[in-house]
């Protein structure tokens, strides 16, 4: 029995190692890492070249959260139709999408493949709270830039201790401070239930929320929330139909949106005005619940939906439908999370046109002093700024509601910057 | 049992190669992390990680026969005993380690007593619910917990006089505690108790009738599994430095079990090659599909348990045994398909498993018997 | 009161899709002994060909028998496939091969439907009966009445047909079977053909309610493991009554036990589980294993 067990764990040890080395890769190699001279001495320029530049992202490709791996395709499709332009700056974008199946550890090795074997220039985006929050310690360690991370979480841009990551989309307390300058203004009475996801995206918006409505009138009598593993939000809903609100604010991501939007509809007894959050707001959420069901719903947003007609004859909507089809024939050009990855990496194309130095510290110093940056794929109104003391590129909405078979934008693009200070936890 | 008589009767030469391997082995374990880039020392830690939680899963399922679910949730409890220590009391590291083992063990034996009065399919179902349900629990005890946004902590980091990098000296620690893990199971199931529980295993009744105290050991093998998948729990938080409730999803659990049973239910060293799987296999899968990578990691666990319906560990003797055109054994016989046989996926990986080592010697008949050692009997159905 | 009322009729619809999948675990158990983790997704699976039927203009009530046939000869070739190959291997080893098949047909719907959000057509009516202020929707009361006519005619093959017998002896012993000269290849296939059937029933009936995509079955597999571990994994009548108990014991506690609240209410149908297990180990409506030393 010894004997055998030896061999085997000799073998299993071996068999591990072997697994490894199929790489081929060995231990020193960082010693390729460059740097920089003239003015730009002394700083990283590993993964770009006067020709190149490489890039990779974490996307959820498996697993529960895989609806959102198809923003990598969007961003994808955004890289390859830059590089057939001639790239940016003259570099063409290599882009390594790597799977961490929404997993932290996952994405914590996907990771340092990317930073010591892919050697890329940039982390750009990883995807998730949790996957974000597994390896901006490490990035930040390894002073690799972490640019526009797909997740709202606040946490991304309060403190200092982490100089390379810095978020992209209107973080979650912002957006609930859209909808709270909305409700004093139109129902400064309002009672208010709140559906949320049991997570950090869910108890973001709810906190956010409570702080922005705190000392007026507009009041959460309840609250309700649902894990991402339930199967429905239905008795959820029943529970805040006895809380007789007149607001119901629905902070779902889209499976769980559509549920609570059609649980609204069919409830004859009870009809809030049914705020629903950017996540789960595309008309891909809605169409399944019948446009007839969800008249008069308002959500805020900041990037135009692929799925909305309005936008159909937007340049900037042609070349990425043009661009979908030929890159990325396969996925839904309807399907806002494509355009979310498209709009997300063109933000990068201008962080990396504005870097002063070609180099890891000067995209880190070109995504913290963005100035009222356009990008075409962004609501008019809608630019990026960031600053001293300010790393949250977009805080910028506009309202829309639900009519006819689209949105409609409506009021003023709201800065929550001007509205409330910058946003602190 | 035949692999027990064998060991009986041994001599000396035969003595002299495994003792050379075991030798090899330690000095290729050590070595590794001086020459694979960091990237791959950390994933070398995560498989020596995993390894420890599966083979306390061994434990329990492969020689106690109880099938359990629920080891994510002891995993976590670990994984949380480790960095609430770390977060909030700024305990050393070390002192993290026995406090989850000794909370798990406890935990386990808490469970051990209601899992006495179910059986095969019910534990494992209300284990899974356990697994299910301990991710909203943490969620709720915000104040300790850090709630939905996890706690973040410091990382292992290598005392001064060791000159080693961070991943380097995270290998070294996790592979001593790995290595005595794997000597404690080896051991424990060598002694009384284990002998106890094989004996549960094989025939519960007759094992009762011999005396063996059902109760006892049953319970307590569910307190020992656990321990093991605590204190990989509480490496995994020196490691990753990050624990948060959606991380410990009852996926967790069930990749434990699946990972079990593709290295090999009841092998020693199953374990290690279920961790392998486990950790390696899905970036394989994305390599091969960038599309759809679940559908190559599917495929390739479907593949895996074709191929070795006894777990990767059987493979080697299952292989021998059909070089050696013995009389084939009856499920060694019945699965092999076309489909078995056609299998792509698996060749690659079992090949570089098994190819350098010295198990593929023909002549030897000790590996031949090698047959798992608890490829669980078919007993009837209940 | 009324409310009262109004969340017990919640829990009894979501006890109601709880069932619907149970009574395919509990088919798939009685035949073969194993517990299909595979089997929420293939419900999934067939719910998109429904779909995708549908979408291509053929009517519904063409499209629901139809799916119901691909869904028979689908689990029937699977089990020929993909389980016999393993049929003789531990039991573990199945179940594992149907968490591997789960990964693989999760993954599989989401590369050819994607992961958004489809609208599936509700066979029932708008609307719903009003008794004093509580509201039952048609769908609830269609789900329900589908679920126990399933149920029933379960029972009807399981205790009154030869083929139910049959189905005993390949479960509780194949060799056994195969030597009194049951063709026990045969039996399996067309278990897993009728699970793969009552499954699709399941997918069809819960896909308007909670929008098909292919996470769909993923939360309800959960809670219909705990419904068929509560009424004993062997019984159709169990599986009814533990998927309604646990619908509504954790739609109420939800609801009204403020300390447990919506987070935790995923622990009710555990603890329920555990205090019934401990007194009846088999399940409510499960029969003891009688063992032989």
């Amino acid at each position: 029995m010894r004997k055998t067990t030896a061999l085997r764990a000799a073998a299993a040890a071996t068999a591990a190692l072997l697994t490894a080395t199929a790489c081929g890769s060995q231990r020193g190699q960082d010693a390729q890492d460059t740097a920089a001279g003239g003015a730009c001495k002394g700083q990283q320029t590993t993964g770009i070249t006067d020709k190149t530049i490489k890039l990779g992202g974490i996307y959820p490709l498996s697993g529960p959260a895989s609806a959102y791996g198809t923003i990598s395709k969007g961003v994808a499709a955004y890289f390859s139709h830059v590089n057939d332009k001639g790239g940016i700056d003259g570099r063409k974008v290599e882009f390594v999408v790597r799977d961490d199946g929404y997993q932290p550890p996952k994405a914590v090795e996907e990771a340092r493949r990317l930073v010591e074997q892919e050697k890329v220039f940039a982390v750009f985006q990883t995807l998730g709270t949790p996957s974000t929050a597994a390896v901006w310690d490490y990035l930040n360690k390894q002073k690799v830039p972490q640019p526009f991370v797909a997740t709202g979480a606040s946490a991304w841009g309060t403190g200092d201790q982490h100089p390379w990551t810095i978020g992209w989309q209107p973080n979650y307390v912002a957006e609930a401070r859209v909808y709270a300058k909305y409700l004093k203004d139109a129902r400064p009475k309002a009672e208010v239930a709140v559906l949320y996801q049991n997570d950090d995206f869910g108890k973001d918006l709810l906190g956010g929320f409570k702080k922005a409505v705190a000392g007026s009138g507009v009041k959460v009598v309840a609250e309700e929330s649902y894990e991402v593993t339930d199967p429905s939000v239905s008795a959820q809903m029943a529970s805040l139909a006895r809380s007789k609100a007149d607001v119901l604010l629905d902070v779902t991501t889209p499976k769980f949106g559509s549920q609570a939007l059609a649980a609204d509809a069919k409830n004859t007894k009870w009809n809030p005005l049914h705020i629903v959050n950017n996540v789960a707001s595309s008309a891909a959420v809605l169409e399944p619940v019948g446009f007839k069901n969800v008249q008069g719903v308002v959500s805020a947003t900041y990037f135009k939906d692929p799925a909305d007609p309005q936008w159909a004859a937007d340049p900037e909507m042609k070349a990425y439908k043009d661009a979908l089809h030929e890159y990325a024939p396969d996925a839904d050009p309807d399907n806002q999370f494509n355009a979310y990855g498209w709009a997300v990496a063109s933000s990068l194309h201008q962080a990396l046109d504005a870097m002063k130095c070609p180099t890891r510290e000067g995209l880190r110093d070109a995504v913290r002093s963005l100035k009222d940056v356009k990008v075409g794929m962004l609501l008019p109104g809608v630019t990026m700024s960031t600053g001293h003391g300010d790393a949250f590129p977009l805080e910028t909405m506009r309202l829309m509601r639900f009519k006819g078979e689209r949105w409609q934008l409506f009021g003023k693009p709201v800065d929550t910057r001007k509205e409330f200070g910058p946003t602190a936890k | 049992m035949s692999t027990t008589t064998a060991s009986l009767g041994t001599d000396r030469v035969r003595w002299l190669r495994p003792t050379l391997t075991v030798l090899v082995a330690a000095a290729v374990a050590v070595g590794a992390p001086f020459y694979f880039a960091p990237f791959q020392v950390f994933q070398l830690t995560m498989v020596l990680l995993y390894a420890v939680a599966l083979s306390g899963l061994n434990l329990l399922t492969g020689f106690g026969g109880q099938i359990s679910l629920g080891h994510g949730a002891f995993f976590a409890a670990g994984a949380y005993t480790a960095a609430v220590m770390l977060d909030r009391y700024d305990t050393g590291h070390l002192a993290t380690l026995p406090a989850a083992a000794a909370g798990c063990f406890l935990l386990g034996l808490g469970f051990g007593v209601p899992a006495l009065r179910l059986r095969g399919l019910y534990l494992a179902l209300v284990t899974l619910s356990f697994a299910v349900f301990l991710p909203p629990l943490l969620k709720r005890l915000e104040p300790v917990t850090g709630g939905s946004m996890g706690l973040t902590v410091d990382k292992l980091q290598p005392p001064a006089w060791s000159g080693l990098a961070e991943d380097q000296w995270m290998y070294f620690v996790v592979l001593a505690v790995t290595a005595v893990a794997l000597l404690l199971a080896r051991n424990l199931l060598r002694s009384r108790a284990g002998r106890a529980l094989l004996a549960v295993r094989d025939n519960e009744s007759a094992a009762e009738v011999m005396g063996v105290r059902l109760s006892l050991h049953k319970t307590l093998a569910f307190a020992w599994s656990a321990m093991f998948a605590g204190v990989a729990g509480c490496l995994y938080t020196w490691v990753i430095g990050f624990v948060s409730p959606d991380s410990f999803s009852f996926v967790l659990s069930i990749t434990l079990l699946a990972g079990l049973v593709v290295g090999g239910l009841g092998s020693l060293y199953g374990p290690l090659l279920g961790a392998a799987f486990v950790m390696y296999v899905p970036s394989v899968s994305q390599d091969v599909s960038e599309a759809a990578p679940g559908v190559v990691f599917g495929l390739l666990i479907i593949t895996v348990m074709f191929v070795a319906p006894t777990g990767l560990a059987g493979l080697p003797g299952r292989v021998l045994g059909a070089v050696a055109r013995r009389p084939p054994r009856t499920t060694a016989a019945r699965d092999r398909t076309p489909e078995a046989e056609s299998a792509p996926g698996a060749e690659p990986e079992y090949q570089a498993l098994s190819g350098p080592s010295e198990t593929h010697a023909p002549a030897d008949p000790a590996v031949v018997d090698a047959e798992p050692v608890g490829a669980p009997p078919r007993t009837e159905k209940e | 009161m009324t409310d009262l009322l109004q969340q017990v009729v919640e829990g009894l619809g979501s006890g109601a899709v709880y069932a619907s999948l149970a009574l395919a675990l509990v088919l798939i158990h009685r035949f073969t002994g194993i517990v299909n983790f595979a089997q929420g997704e293939l419900a999934m699976l067939s719910t998109y060909v429904a779909w995708q039927l549908v979408a291509s203009g053929m009517p519904y009530w063409l499209a629901l028998p139809a799916t119901l046939a691909v869904s028979f000869v689908g689990g029937m070739l699977l089990e020929r496939i993909v389980i016999r190959p393993v049929q003789g291997a531990p039991e573990l080893t199945v179940v594992i091969v149907t968490v591997g098949l789960f990964i693989f047909v999760n993954a599989l719907a989401g590369l050819i439907w994607s992961f958004t959000v489809k609208d599936f057509p509700q066979p029932f009516p708008d609307g719903g009966l009003d008794l004093s202020g509580v509201r039952m929707d048609w769908s609830t009361l269609g789900i329900i009445g589908v679920v126990a006519v399933v149920m029933g005619l379960l029972y009807l093959l399981f205790q009154h047909t030869s083929i139910g017998l049959v189905m005993r002896a390949v479960a509780c012993n194949p060799a056994s079977a195969r030597l009194s000269g049951i063709r026990v290849g045969r039996v399996l296939m067309f278990g897993w053909g009728l699970a793969a059937t009552v499954g699709a029933v399941s997918g069809v009936l819960v896909a308007p309610v909670l929008f098909l995509e292919p996470n769909m079955m993923g939360g309800v597999l959960i809670y219909a493991f705990a419904a068929a571990t509560l009424g004993g994994f062997d019984s159709p009548v169990g599986a009814v009554v533990g998927g309604l108990f646990v619908g509504v014991a954790e739609t109420l506690t939800g609801a009204y036990v403020d300390v447990i609240g919506a987070d935790l209410k995923v622990g009710v149908p555990l603890v329920i589980i555990l205090a019934v297990l401990l007194v009846r180990p088999q399940g409510l409506f499960g029969r003891a294993a009688v063992e032989r030393a």
